[in-house]
């Protein structure tokens, strides 16, 4: 091995990718170096719940063997990755973050590990996450906590921190999150990289451990903006396993990447600019608008009066589909199950006071109340009316503009313990992101940044027309292209 | 106040499996019985992760039991979450239907004491099937739960309070099922549980106007005890009234053993089911083309059936009400016309064999028409027989019989069994002449005016032939040696 590991491990994907194919590195080699940086780096970091090296030096044997004869499956064929636990993976332990899923063995894959795996990319192991993707700080992880490879003693983000904190601090060169109210792209942002949340539909969801079915999704976190489209290309189009998933064809992420921000008109909702955010993060956020502006595009004032509706009616829509989507651990046919209990009442009971963690409880007795009889129109119903006005707010909106753009998070990452006991001013780290999922938009934070002061990462949230992350990716990528890479943060 | 003052008010809830080949949301086979969860896959287990993925011919068997039952079949359903905890129900909700079900309105006209009646459908809608939980399945006495069945499709047609009486409410199931059958989405099985019925039942003063507190009564799974159960609770509300105390409303479970039904679940202890829009299936779209298609493919419904059968044939009302309550039937009854003859007498004596004595047989070996031993050709070839007088009646029998159970050529069974009669004068007239002669005291009584002794020869004379005498010869040999 010519390269050091630390090295092999800070590679771009498609960098690496065209290693393995030019035959310059061997996917052994970035497997090995992977596994030796998680082995080095994540007794600090707490990124990982599960890490399959057997799996992944098989994976990746099989990538040299291909690469040897010339084949190739895809720009990332023999490149590790890890994916968040909430992905089902055949054998391979997947707990979505709780402990009522603990030693819980998967019959099948999820589609989207599927996909990855016949693009040849190496999965090397199963990421943190708070506990059925249900937080934003991964302080909810039933297992571990993860911490911020910026600072240790803050918070990654969540849900999706595993995912953001392993490809931040180089273990891995890309993973999949997913993201039902911000869980892509608040890790992305706190932990300075870059988080896809894709238009409702564009990915299959099926073996996706549920959370808020109408809107969950999955997306890729990478550290560079043509690499989280590389990867949300390989795993995205339609699924008939999973009848949400879209027909329409997968546009070509990279073919317009370098295009430029020039003629593009970026929305700015001058809700999102108007308080509540930390004035590092504002001026960050300033910052990247001017320079939109300086290369070319137009910014154009727009508005969204119903987002400031939208935590209301996100916090009685996803914890009532929780309720329901969580109803199936119940300690009858797989994870935990309460030993001894007299009954099946208190079997059932035993089991969820024992296997599920504060804050899922909470949501599903937020959501069973939302739902219950004579309740139902006042809450669940009335939230999905607040759901179609932001929805009609958007496509406003983008009669005027190609893409918004704002903040991802109204703060940097906080301190891990910060808001644990405050599960409303946990939920407000959300207030931004939040809309995207309810609308069923593309969105993606990408780094615009450190935070004066702090040096911590800021993100720039882009949100884009339905089906439209191509161009979500082109104007990510100008931004990229004018900052120059972040620094890599400091070794944990 | 006798019970006869009161009149009982009836609405059913009948869910119906449909024939699909498949479950409702994922491949794994409807197919009854087989090892424990031998048909499950992730989708019916309910694992973490797994979406269902809707099975289009369920789509069509429900808008074609709505197009035969003249429900308006909505352009956009909607599938719901149905929550609940229990070990058969893997997901912790069944996916149906509710506020915007697949097929509204419609109804179900049927018989009785020779007079038409018309029960209106609310609606039906689209539901998986829950599985079945196991008990005792070990030692220790804990108990399984099998989910073969779980995700098996249904229809739920549900009728509104429109029967006033137990054989109502049995004439209606029997007529529904036979429209299932003749649709081929529904194969009439009550033992098995592929055709289950629940009953509203409430009682009030005849003459009110106001509908009294209902029960809902499950677990009936024949027309007898749906009869039972019914009467028994329309018993049990009248007494309760007269004795002055009110009816509550609550779920009763009939027990057939004891005939009676008894208290399940109260009101208050009922599930709120938190109904909500399935978030994982969107909407389910019916083109109005795909309705046409459908309503033009339907097939010919068992009323329609009969008044052909009645107006072309010449059967009975009865006779037609028969053969077409079970469209296996009623096609293997067109196909042995179809091979013997037209014509209203050959249709009456082709639908007196199947209404009478293959119906006993089939009943005795519980074998479907499709796969009798007894063709519609076989039975045709014996009609012939008979028309030919190569066999009598009681001889046709035999045959009959014997082809049913072995699948044998009718005439290889009757020169086997040496089952053709004797026509033959010269031998009848033998046994015609030997029969007077050891009777001489009642051929005198014949002769002195009792002509119902001829019934007494006609029996000697089959009896010293064996059976086989062709009994019009021997009639009218009979009456000429006795001078008629």
């Amino acid at each position: 091995m010519s390269t050091p590991a630390k090295e092999l491990c800070r590679l771009g994907l498609r960098e690496a990718g065209a290693g393995v194919a030019a035959k310059a590195i061997s996917s052994s080699e970035l497997v090995e170096a992977s596994l030796a940086r998680i082995q080095a780096t994540d007794g600090k970091l707490g990124a990982f719940l599960a890490v399959s090296a057997d799996r992944a030096r098989a994976a990746a044997k099989a990538a040299d063997a291909r690469a040897a004869r010339g084949e190739r499956r895809s720009e990332l064929d023999g490149v590790p990755v890890a994916v968040k636990d909430i992905f089902v993976t055949k054998g391979v332990p997947t707990t979505a973050g709780s402990r009522i899923l603990e030693g819980y063995l998967p019959p099948y894959d999820a589609t989207v590990v599927e996909r990855l795996e016949a693009a040849g990319a190496v999965i090397v192991g199963k990421l943190n996450m708070d506990e059925f993707a249900m937080g934003s700080s991964n302080e909810n992880s039933a297992y571990r906590p993860c911490h911020n490879p910026w600072d240790l003693s803050r918070t990654p983000g969540g849900s999706s921190g595993g995912s953001a904190a392993s490809v931040a601090a180089g273990q891995v060169h890309a993973s999949l999150g997913t993201d039902t109210g911000g869980s892509i792209r608040e890790p992305a942002a706190f932990c300075g990289v870059v988080g896809v949340k894709p238009t409702y539909g564009r990915v299959s969801r099926y073996g996706v451990v549920a959370f808020a079915s109408s809107l969950d999704q999955v997306g890729p976190l990478a550290r560079e903006v043509g690499d989280a489209a590389l990867v949300l290309r390989t795993i995205a189009g339609h699924d008939p396993r999973d009848m949400t998933s879209s027909t329409r064809p997968v546009d070509d992420y990279l073919g317009p990447l370098e295009e430029g921000a020039r003629g593009l008109r970026v929305g700015v909702p001058r809700e999102w600019l108007s308080g509540g955010l930390d004035a590092g993060v504002e001026a960050a956020i300033r910052a990247a608008l001017d320079t939109y502006r300086r290369l070319g595009a137009t910014l154009v004032d727009v508005s969204l009066p119903h987002s400031k509706y939208g935590i209301g009616a996100y916090y009685l829509i996803a914890p009532a589909e929780a309720s329901s989507n969580l109803a199936r651990y119940d300690g009858v046919r797989f994870g935990l199950r309460a030993e001894g209990a007299k009954g099946l009442k208190e079997m059932y009971a035993e089991s969820r006071e024992r296997g599920l963690g504060a804050e899922p409880k909470r949501r599903i007795m937020l959501g069973t109340y939302a739902l219950s009889s004579g309740y139902y129109d006042a809450y669940y119903l009335r939230a999905q009316k607040v759901r179609t006005l932001i929805r009609r707010d958007f496509d406003e909106a983008f009669r005027s503009c190609d893409v918004i753009a704002g903040p991802v998070t109204p703060s940097v990452a906080f301190r891990l313990g910060e808001r644990t006991g405050d599960p409303l001013q946990m939920y407000l780290a959300d207030i931004f992101t939040i809309t995207c999922n309810l609308a069923a938009l593309p969105g993606l934070s990408v780094p615009c940044g450190l935070e004066a002061g702090s040096g911590l990462p800021v993100g720039l949230q882009l949100v884009g027309r339905p089906f439209d992350e191509a161009t979500l990716f082109r104007a990510a990528r100008a931004l990229e292209r004018e900052l120059g890479p972040l620094p890599a943060p400091p070794e944990p | 106040m006798p019970i006869s003052d009161f009149q009982v008010v009836i609405g059913l809830e009948v869910h119906a499996q449909l024939l699909t080949a498949s479950k409702i949301f994922c491949g794994c086979s409807t197919a009854f019985g087989g090892a424990p969860n031998a048909h499950t896959c992730p989708v019916c287990l309910g694992l973490p992760g797994a979406l269902p993925a809707l099975n289009r011919s369920v789509v069509e068997m429900a808008v074609r039991t709505g197009l035969a039952l003249g429900c308006e079949i909505r352009p956009k359903s909607v599938f719901a979450r149905k929550n609940y905890f229990y070990p058969d129900l893997p997901k912790g909700y069944q996916i149906s239907q509710y506020e915007l079900p697949i097929c509204e309105g419609g109804e179900v006209t049927f018989t009785l004491d020779g007079r038409d009646h018309t029960a209106r459908l609310v609606r039906i809608h689209m539901e998986e099937d829950a599985g079945k939980n196991v008990h005792d399945v070990s030692a220790d006495g804990s108990s399984g739960v099998d989910l073969n069945r779980a995700g098996v499709p249904l229809v739920e047609i549900v009728s509104r309070p429109d029967l006033r009486s137990a054989e109502e409410a049995v004439e209606y199931l029997k007529a529904l099922r036979a429209i299932l059958m003749a649709l081929g989405v529904n194969d009439g099985n009550m033992q098995e549980g592929s055709l289950r019925c629940d009953a509203n039942v409430s009682v009030m003063r005849k003459g009110a106007s106001e509908l009294g507190t209902r029960c809902e009564i499950k677990n009936m799974n024949s027309f007898r005890f749906l009869k039972q159960a019914i009467e028994f609770e329309a018993r049990r509300q009248v007494e309760l009234i007269e004795a002055g105390e009110p009816v509550v409303q609550e779920t009763r479970l009939f027990d057939p053993d004891r005939g009676e039904t008894r208290s399940m679940r109260s009101k208050e202890e009922a599930h709120d089911y938190r109904y909500f829009p399935e978030p994982d299936l969107p909407p389910v779209i019916v083109e109005a083309a795909l309705v046409e298609r459908l309503r033009a493919a339907l097939p010919e419904l068992p009323r329609a059936k009969a008044e052909r059968y009645q107006r072309s044939l010449g059967l009975s009302a009865q006779d037609a009400g028969n053969l077409v309550a079970d469209a296996a039937v009623s096609a293997w009854f067109d196909a042995a016309l179809a091979a013997y003859g037209a014509g209203p007498e050959a249709a009456k004596k082709v639908a007196n064999w199947v209404i009478g004595e293959l119906a006993r047989l089939a009943n005795e070996t519980g074998e479907a028409p499709a796969t009798w031993k007894l063709t519609p050709a076989r039975l045709a070839a014996v009609l012939r027989l008979i028309d030919a007088g190569t066999i009598g009646g009681p001889g046709a029998k035999q045959v009959v019989e014997e082809v049913f159970r072995t699948g044998a050529e009718p005439d290889a069974v009757v020169k086997a069994k040496g089952l053709a009669q004797v026509s033959d004068e010269g031998a009848i007239e033998a046994a015609v002449d030997k029969v007077l002669a050891a009777n001489p005291g009642e051929v005198e009584k014949y002769r002195g005016g009792r002509k119902n002794l001829v019934g007494f020869f006609v029996g000697q004379v089959m009896k010293e032939m064996r059976g086989k005498g062709n009994p019009a010869v021997v009639n009218a040999l009979l009456r000429r040696k006795l001078g008629d």
